[in-house]
């Protein structure tokens, strides 16, 4: 892949991928598809397979059948080899962000964070210190922060810690699980723009998993909705709104989905007009 | 964004006054260009080159922007040049974000002196004895609690402790004491036929193993295998606020996890050594025939004569306090588990080196006692 690859090439394809456990089937024909710097998220009810869905795009799981490539490389051609050369690059150009941090307890968040550097760069320790401080700065946390181990640090602090180091190697493609599950409001609005300005900066492609009605209305560039083991619908959120499907209809007719919506369009509606897309309403966001 | 070969960070300094900057300035080009970048100079002014730039990552630009600030701060004039849109974008946000970062200071390193660390290591053994008397009070209290109201005894905990720590620990047990009785009849062979007395080999083996060995090999044994065991799950408990849970629906972790261990192993241990008693003499029995041609029926005659009904009482004798030692050991270490998965790994290692350590101890202090009560 060239850097001059088009804006909206494909950076994640899933087609007619399935999967089970045994007799359970997870899912069935799932397409997917995730095109350079957006902010893709995935939704769907407890136990839909959204994290199996997640650990298969990160190699930490293999589908029944279907074929899935990411970043131009087709995931079943790999060995299962953690260390062998292919896969080895290719899981350096991605950075994952998991639900509980996923945090080494044994080291410090500093160490934690400059751990990719070190093992995967020959950087001497002295500057690995500095950008990984650089780093936890970049996602909010004080310096001081650095010293201490995650088993001391709270929740919020331990997702940003966590998405230091899933930035440490300044990844093309992040994953996040459940970025604000467990937050604060505050918090959660802090990881929206953190989300943002990532993309904005680096031109990150962002998938992530997300319950979050706010996040979704007010960062993702298109959700893809999945339930009974299938995609049920893809699309920015005003046009999810507007689909019959019950499996859909239910991340926006509960009173917390109005009221996520009422406020997204109180915020655009003083500007003039209701816009119809998403993607539209932030033109100046798209990298080149 | 490259599958293509990687071209090294490079700086190339055709007059004083320019400098050219080259190649992938991203964490695996740069290598160890610092050394080459902290070893420049700064003239008045300086134009730096970035035209030939060819890729450019958070750690570059880190890189770059803290040479530009020595630079700058040296009290050069320096001028970046011809960098790409979207690298000057990437710079200025470093240098933003690092400018920010500055005004902290750093953080003050925590070596200490030798004799520092002594008095801290010293504090915290005080410390830890403590805790454990008072975890020790805390069970007494509990266990008192319970024969006052037998309803709070938990029995099926019980019973499924005495089965893990008990019944399935029967094989390692068995297996380990028997061989400890070949080894211990072997030994004695040799010496005991120099001087014509094959007989004794019963005494050697009787009194050796039911008063010392069977009760020892097994608490180390169950030390190993159960004490750890209890130190893992409890710690595990208690990292996954399980413990917390329990006191807040009103159960006492006490009553739940500790008691039916402690009271299984001290059901179990002494059962355990009454079985590794009688394999421990069945291995120096096999050894007896094979190398002093001791048959069974005369050891047997033999072994009962020599050993006392009360060489068999003190050896299951300690068998509880053992137990007592090693249940509370394990159970308190768990408790003491603080943080994530490392603690738990290093609290069970503790627990089974002080319940190790300990019932050697209490062993000692068993014979002097005895030696000085004459049995």
């Amino acid at each position: 892949m060239k850097n001059d690859a088009p804006a909206d090439a494909l950076v994640i394809e899933m087609s007619k991928v399935s999967t089970r456990f045994g007799d359970h089937v997870v899912h069935t024909d799932v397409d997917l598809e995730v095109r350079r710097a957006e902010i893709f998220a995935l939704i769907g009810g407890s136990g839909s397979g959204k994290s199996t869905l997640l650990r298969e795009m990160i190699l930490l799981q293999r589908p029944n059948s279907g074929s899935i490539r990411v970043l131009g490389v087709d995931l079943q051609k790999l060995g299962d080899d953690e260390a062998d050369g292919e896969s080895l690059a290719l899981r350096q150009r991605w950075g994952v962000m998991f639900q509980h941090g996923g945090l080494f307890g044994s080291l410090t968040v500093k160490e934690n964070v400059g751990l990719p550097l070190r093992e995967h760069t020959a950087l001497d320790d002295v500057l690995i210190d500095e950008i990984a401080a650089w780093k936890l700065s970049m996602t909010g946390l004080k310096p001081e922060v650095g010293a201490q181990y995650p088993s001391e640090l709270s929740g919020g602090m331990m997702k940003r810690a966590s998405l230091a180091r899933a930035m440490a190697l300044d990844p093309e493609l992040l994953f996040l699980d459940e970025p604000s599950a467990g937050l604060d409001p505050e918090s959660a609005g802090e990881v929206d723009q953190l989300v943002l300005k990532l993309r904005d900066l680096f031109g990150l492609t962002i998938v992530m998993i997300t319950h979050d009605l706010d996040l979704l209305w007010q960062v993702a560039d298109r959700v893809a909705v999945l339930a009974d083991g299938r995609m049920q619908g893809t699309g920015s959120m005003r046009e999810l709104s507007k689909m019959d499907n019950p499996a859909v209809r239910k991340f926006f007719d509960g009173p917390r989905g109005r009221a996520a919506q009422e406020q997204e369009q109180d915020q655009e509606n003083p500007q003039g007009k209701v816009q119809t897309s998403n993607e539209i309403g932030r033109p100046s966001s798209k990298p080149k | 964004m490259n599958t293509i070969a990687l071209i090294p960070a490079a700086i190339d300094q055709p007059t004083p006054e320019e400098l050219a900057l080259s190649g992938s300035w991203t964490a695996r080009g740069i290598g160890t260009i610092g050394a080459q970048l902290d070893a420049l100079s700064a003239p008045a002014s300086m134009v730096v080159d970035g035209a030939r730039i060819e890729s450019l990552d958070t750690a570059g630009a880190w890189v770059l922007q803290k040479l530009l600030r020595r630079l700058r701060g040296e009290g050069s004039r320096v001028e970046m040049r011809e960098l790409r849109p979207e690298f000057a974008r990437l710079l200025d946000v470093v240098e933003q974000q690092a400018a920010d970062q500055t005004d902290t200071p750093p953080l003050a390193s925590a070596s200490r002196s030798g004799l520092e660390g002594l008095g801290r290591n010293a504090a915290a053994a005080y410390e830890q004895s403590m805790a454990l008397l008072s975890f020790v009070g805390e069970c007494a209290l509990a266990f008192a609690g319970c024969i006052a109201h037998p309803a709070r005894f938990r029995g099926r905990p019980i019973l499924f402790n005495i089965r893990s720590a008990g019944l399935d620990a029967l094989p390692i047990v068995g297996l380990l004491s028997f061989l400890l009785g070949i080894v211990v009849a072997y030994q004695g062979a040799d010496q005991l036929r120099h001087y014509g007395a094959n007989i004794f080999v019963a005494d050697l083996v009787g009194l050796s193993m039911l008063r010392e060995f069977a009760p020892l090999i097994t608490a180390i044994i169950i030390a190993g295998r159960s004490g750890s065991a209890y130190a893992a799950q409890i710690g595990t408990m208690s990292v996954t606020e399980e413990i917390d849970a329990m006191r807040t629906l009103g159960i006492a972790p006490l009553d739940m996890l500790v008691l039916p261990k402690i009271i299984a192993l001290l059901i179990a241990l002494p059962l355990l050594t009454v079985f590794a008693d009688v394999l421990g003499v069945l291995g120096g029995m096999i050894m007896a025939r094979a190398q002093l041609a001791v048959g069974f029926g005369e050891f047997l005659d033999r072994f009962v004569k020599a050993v006392s009904i009360t060489a068999y009482l003190i050896g299951i004798c300690k068998a509880p306090v053992f137990a007592a030692i090693i249940a509370v050991i394990g159970c308190f270490q768990g408790f003491r588990t603080k943080g994530g998965a490392d603690s738990v790994g290093r609290q069970t290692t503790r627990s089974v080196v002080q319940s190790t350590f300990l019932v050697i101890v209490a062993d000692a202090l068993f014979s002097v006692a005895f030696s000085a009560l004459d049995l």
